[in-house]
């Protein structure tokens, strides 16, 4: 693999390859940051990959309480589906099975946008007719009756299809930990970048897959050609020195964040060094031909 | 650019419907056009240029001094621009509005935002009966939009409201919010007697209680809401004074029970 040589980091001459999706916000409020922080870790939990999980979810950012519109702490989550009407789906389960049931809580759109997808609309049949709607500065809400007072919902949040799955950085080091240093601080310096969500565990993802399988059944399976252990028993692409590979999955409501984000992970990783950090930085893709999204690495250094 | 004023000459000897004098009406005209305007009376047609002295100006901006409570329905119908009025009004201002700002500065008689779809009326002294109420025959009163009277209003304020939000600095009359089919009306001071009379949904807060409540209105207890909090973000930014009663826990009294009981009043927790 050709590769530019940063500050002692090997970074792949190659690029991400991503993919078009349909992606929807909402903001998530409730009496405290650490209530507000439990619904979206509940309703972004189980939501890694369209693969298994029907979407992709996660945290964008925390909100001051002067950016949420019921002036509480809250915060931003986005949601990745392959269908408007799966991400539709998607939406009324989680925000109706992980939000609504989180003391406190209340949801608002994310989003702007002239296509919406239901949110209050629909969630408010819980309030079995005691539901109330409101209209507040132009927004429409849904009031439903909860056993700690209310759960105001708006009615509907935006959709967007210019959204971008798949966005990737593969980090390979020396050691399983030093190559986790580093990939955990990619993922801080990826949190500072807007409308882009890492769905994996923490942001990151030590099973990397490739397409198909030897079984027929199975759709994804392990990306051999990164697994240290298979080193000599298959064509890897890893080279002596590495021990360990980590990956950290982009989803950005634009290409542009999703670059961003690349861009922020990669200088993150080369400021670290190859000494503590990561020595080689690669991306996954499927040779160019599946998804219209390229984001190059060489186009994303510091 | 400087705004269109209209001086009245005098007090007129009849009642003057000023519904033609509103900025879309009045866009692309010119000086004389408009001062040969035919305002209806209740006893024949004047011409604006025989009952306002004139200064021409931008008719998106359109001042009128010197008004008097025989001038009825000021701003009927406007879409946008704005409206202001230096004295009081008659009966009607700002009825079927749906954009723009009107601002009165004086009081306004009856039905003051009658039916009105958008925009804001700004009534800086005290306003009539009917607040935003239907005439005979309509099946709804105010549609939208936002009113703000820093004064007193009469009885019966938001009566048959559907949606919309008016906010009263001051008292209210009896059977505020009457019949309501939806929307918000927040009265800072003490309402009259009977207030949401057979109001079927919407909200009524009222920051120092009324006279008396309809025994059809059941207490739900006192609650700190979300709801409360949207609502006074938006009711500060028209009036920081009225907002202040929404930012402590509220009792919720449900009803009015005698029809439909999905409307509900805010009121002190005292």
């Amino acid at each position: 693999m050709h590769h530019v040589t940063v500050k002692g980091v090997r970074v792949d001459d190659t690029f991400a390859e991503a993919f078009g999706m349909r992606a929807t916000a909402v903001i998530i409020t409730a009496d405290t940051m650490q209530w507000a922080h439990q619904a979206a870790v509940t309703m972004t939990g189980f939501g890694t990959s369209v693969i298994g999980c029907g979407c992709e979810a996660g945290i964008d950012r925390e909100l001051d309480p002067k950016e949420t519109p019921d002036g509480r702490p809250g915060l931003r989550v986005l949601l990745f589906a392959v269908s408007t009407s799966e991400l539709q789906k998607q939406l009324l389960g989680r925000v109706g099975q992980c939000v609504l049931t989180s003391p406190g809580s209340a949801c608002y759109a994310g989003l702007t946008g002239e296509e919406r997808l239901k949110l209050g609309s629909a969630l408010r049949y819980f309030g079995d007719g005691w539901q109330v709607s409101k209209r507040v500065a132009g927004r429409h809400y849904w009031r439903v009756p909860v056993m700690d007072g209310e759960f105001v919902c708006e009615a509907a949040t935006g959709l967007t299809k210019q959204a971008v799955g798949g966005g990737n950085l593969l980090i390979m080091g020396r050691s399983a930990r030093a190559t986790l240093v580093a990939a955990e601080a990619a993922v801080k310096a990826i949190h500072c970048v807007p409308d882009a969500i890492m769905p994996f565990p923490g942001g990151i993802a030590r099973s990397g897959s490739k397409v198909g399988s030897k079984y027929k059944t199975v759709k994804a399976s392990t990306n051999d050609a990164y697994c240290p252990t298979l080193r000599g028993a298959v064509n890897t692409a890893l080279d002596p020195d590495v021990a360990s590979v980590l990956e950290i999955v982009i989803d950005g409501l634009t290409p542009d964040a999703v670059g961003q984000a690349m861009r922020a992970g990669i200088a993150a990783i080369i400021k670290l060094g190859p000494s503590r950090g990561a020595m080689r930085i690669g991306a996954g893709n499927y040779g160019g031909s599946l998804g219209p999204h390229h984001f190059h690495l060489k186009a994303l250094l510091p | 650019m400087k705004p269109l004023i209209l001086t009245l000459r005098a007090r007129p000897d009849h009642r003057l419907d000023l519904s033609p004098l509103v900025p879309h009406l009045l866009a692309g005209k010119t000086s004389a056009a408009i001062e040969k305007i035919a305002l209806q009376t209740t006893h024949g047609c004047v011409a604006v240029g025989d009952v306002f002295r004139m200064r021409m100006g931008d008719t998106q901006q359109v001042r009128i001094e010197g008004a008097c409570d025989r001038l009825d329905l000021v701003g009927h119908g406007m879409t946008d621009g704005d409206i202001a009025v230096e004295g009081d009004v008659g009966s009607q201002a700002g009825r079927l509005m749906s954009g723009g700002r009107l601002t009165i500065n004086g009081s306004v008689g009856p039905f003051a935002g009658s039916g009105m779809a958008g925009g804001h009326l700004d009534i800086i002294r005290s306003a009539g009966d009917r607040l935003g109420g239907p005439l005979a025959g309509e099946m709804a009163g105010m549609r939208g939009g936002v009113v703000t009277v820093r004064g007193d209003v009469g009885d019966r304020a938001g009566d048959r409201m559907r949606r919309g939000t008016i906010i009263v600095e001051g008292k209210a009359g009896r059977h505020a919010g009457s019949r309501m089919i939806a929307g918000t009306l927040l009265v800072r001071r003490v309402a009259g007697a009977l207030p949401g009379y057979l109001m079927r949904r919407g909200t009524l807060v009222l920051g120092e209680g009324c006279d008396g409540f309809s025994p059809t209105f059941v207490d739900c207890g006192v609650h700190d809401l979300v709801a409360t909090r949207l609502l006074e973000s938006f009711v500060k930014a028209y009036s920081a004074r009225a907002a202040s009663i929404l930012r402590r826990p509220l009792r919720r009294l449900a009803g009015d029970m005698a029809v439909l009981g999905k409307g509900e009043i805010f009121c002190s927790p005292d």
